[in-house]
């Protein structure tokens, strides 16, 4: 009987369908769930902010002709070549071997058409994908798979990254399949084994040795680009006081939200804070320092419309970083691949299995044939036409609010839905002067 | 290219890094002194990291982090002690340190050799890409962590945790070893590796040390396909 049809059956909260299946494919299998994908649970979000538009006491702009910027200049603390994007939405780090090269050079078509960076990963860089980008973001990974100075000095920024949102305090793991011979080679490795890639750096601990490394860094490339440090949202006020601390031009939180390649489904459910209170401890701790706006706040994280992007800068970010959004517009999860899904067990909308290398799409996969399914042209322009919707979506809301640039969207345009919402954006909720935490009821 | 005899005299307490660096950096595909002596480092970090170009260069002294990081090419030789990650993710050419080296000695270095005459602390050659070491003394502990390809030759003992989850890198050592990583198993020392112990040993200029005292690890690769067991 098909239990939909019979009201007297009733589904557990506690153990809900998918919570029993859990159980039942872990009692069968011994093994925990790796994916990829980002956290898939409800935190507060975005969502539950709203913008408060222009009335009688703000003045709005036109949405059709009058300038709202979008621009914005990475780096420029220390590097003589400071990064000038013309949106601030940059693409996150993703690794070939994640992702295939094909996906890697539309990543880097679709930034280049728009006028914004992406980002190498854990796996070093591709030709193709240098090629292809204006902006190159050179990943530091603890793993250090395919680092070498001559990269290092090919790109236009370095990225340290000390933990990601999806895992913070997590190492990396790229199984067998997808170690294709390219990808060995690139990371020094024999073929098909499970890669793992260590959780800390190898010849740095702590602060001050990170101090020293940046300074390395900065010594081997003549100090001309950029240094960013990218952290997991968790000590998010202390992290960035102290990336601060070690030099760093740019620093990336990315919140708990934050897409991955493969981790325990474990670790993306429930290690990080999300993305919503992360901003405004990064930004606390940036003001405290004097350096809001000096050293630039990238934030990523769940960041899916361009009202997303003009909250997290409304919270004070400079910049922000798409990464699941990213593949989804190449066309990850996309209809026309449903078929392939369902016949590795998953359906568009839902696949997650990054880590197995059979992604329908070609993206996600270092086999030839998927791979070569994907067509990195036309998946460029259609990221570049998202990447366009984003950026046109928060000029909307920033005219809306009377704002020139998106740059001068402030806190003080927002509320907040929920109380929790509010206490972590630290806007007050909406209809009320209340920002919980803040003085009193 | 020019072959000057001459040496370049750099005295660090009177000339900034950035300017030193910078003049090293600058003889990549260029014209200019081969022989450098860089005198009153006292200990600063990274000294002569990212250098690209055939010279000598001669650190009279101590230096501090990441000293001759990254190299390529050149031949760059501490007279005193290294500090922190000696040579760290370097890709060919010579690093020799006369006294000892601290932790992450050739830590990620994917080719060269690095010479260490003393000891190197813990986690020398720690995820090793490539490169050969070779330690006249004592290493410590959690070395070869993650090495993945290249050779350690340790002459003195090593410390705990050696090899741990390591790859298919090569680890000689000649004396005890306090403790072996997971995934890291002692291994028949054959004429292969005679031959290319005995090569390093060669290359580094230690003499009077017989290659049959040394023993072989590597590793047992239960770790290469990922299963539940091994947790640890």
């Amino acid at each position: 009987m098909n239990p939909a049809s019979n009201p007297a059956l009733r589904e557990s909260h506690l153990f809900d369908r998918r919570t029993i299946a859990e159980i039942q494919r872990a009692a069968a299998e011994g093994i925990y769930d790796i994916r990829g994908f980002g956290a898939k649970r409800h935190v507060p979000h975005f969502d539950d902010l709203l913008f408060l538009g222009a009335s009688v006491s703000r003045y709005p702009l036109e949405g059709y002709r009058e300038r709202c910027g979008t621009e914005v200049t990475l780096g420029a603390r220390h590097a003589r070549q400071p990064i000038e994007l013309k949106i601030p939405i940059t693409i996150a780090g993703m690794s070939f071997g994640a992702l295939s090269g094909p996906a890697k050079e539309a990543l880097g078509r679709a930034a280049s058409e728009v006028g914004t960076s992406t980002t190498t990963g854990d796996g070093g860089m591709t030709p193709e994908e240098r090629g292809h980008s204006k902006h190159l973001v050179y990943q530091l990974l603890p793993s250090r798979y395919g680092m070498n100075p001559d990269d290092l000095r090919r790109a236009d920024a370095i990225e340290v990254v000390v933990g990601q949102g999806a895992k913070p305090g997590g190492g990396g793991m790229l199984l067998g399949h997808k170690i294709s011979d390219r990808v060995a080679r690139m990371r020094d490795l024999p073929m098909g084994i499970d890669q793992r890639s260590a959780c800390r750096h190898p010849d740095w601990t702590g602060p001050d040795d990170l101090e020293i490394k940046i300074q390395e860094l900065r010594e081997i490339t003549d100090w001309q680009v950029p240094i960013y440090v990218k952290v997991g949202a968790t000590r998010t006020y202390y992290d960035v006081q102290l990336a601060v601390k070690a030099g760093a031009d740019v620093v990336v939180v990315d919140g708990m939200q934050g897409g991955t390649a493969a981790t325990q489904d474990v670790f993306i459910e429930h290690v990080g804070i999300p993305t919503l209170p992360a901003i405004p401890l990064a930004v606390q701790a940036l003001k405290e320092l004097g350096m809001h706006r000096k050293v630039q706040l990238i934030v990523s994280g769940g960041i899916r419309s361009g009202a997303d992007v003009a909250k997290a800068m409304a919270l004070g970010a400079d910049a922000v970083s798409i990464g699941v959004a990213a593949l989804i517009a190449l066309g990850d999860n996309a209809p026309e691949h449903d078929e392939g899904y369902r016949a590795i067990g998953s359906a568009a909308g839902y696949y997650d299995d990054y880590q197995a290398g059979r992604d329908p799409s070609g993206i996600s996969t270092q086999d030839p044939e998927l791979a070569a399914r994907f067509d990195p042209v036309k998946g460029g322009r259609r990221l570049a036409n998202y990447l366009r919707v984003l950026t046109l979506e928060a000029q909307t809301l920033a005219r809306a609010c009377g704002k020139s640039h998106l740059h001068n969207l402030e806190p003080e345009d927002l509320v907040a839905l929920t109380i929790e919402a509010a206490a972590m954006a630290r806007v007050p909720l909406a209809g009320t002067n209340w920002i919980p935490g803040q003085g009193s009821f | 290219m020019s072959t000057t005899t001459e040496i370049e005299v750099v005295d660090l307490s009177l000339t900034p890094l950035r300017e030193l660096n910078q003049r090293l950096h600058d003889l990549a595909g260029a014209d200019g002194p081969r022989s450098w002596r860089i005198t009153n480092p006292s200990g600063a970090h990274n000294i002569a990291c990212g250098l690209d170009a055939d010279i000598d260069v001669v650190v009279e002294g101590h230096a501090g982090y990441y000293c001759a990081g990254m190299n390529k090419q050149a031949r760059v030789r501490i007279t005193g002690t290294a500090g922190q990650g000696v040579a760290e993710n370097m890709m060919s050419g010579r690093v020799t340190v006369d006294g000892n080296a601290s932790q992450a000695a050739g830590a990620t270095a994917h080719g060269g050799l690095l010479h260490v005459r003393g000891d190197a602390s813990s986690r020398c050659g720690i995820s090793l890409k490539g490169a050969a070491i070779v330690v006249e003394g004592s290493i410590g502990h959690m070395s070869a962590f993650m090495a993945q390809t290249g050779t350690i030759v340790v002459c003195g003992d090593a410390g705990d945790a050696l090899g741990d989850s390591m790859y298919e890198a090569h680890i000689y050592v000649r004396g005890a070893v306090a403790g072996l990583g997971a995934d890291c198993i002692e291994k028949e020392l054959r004429d292969v590796h005679r031959a290319e112990l005995g090569g390093l040993l060669a290359e580094a200029g230690v003499a009077g040390v017989d290659v049959a005292d040394f023993k072989r690890y590597g590793s047992a690769r239960n770790l290469y396909t990922f299963k539940i067991d091994n947790t640890y």
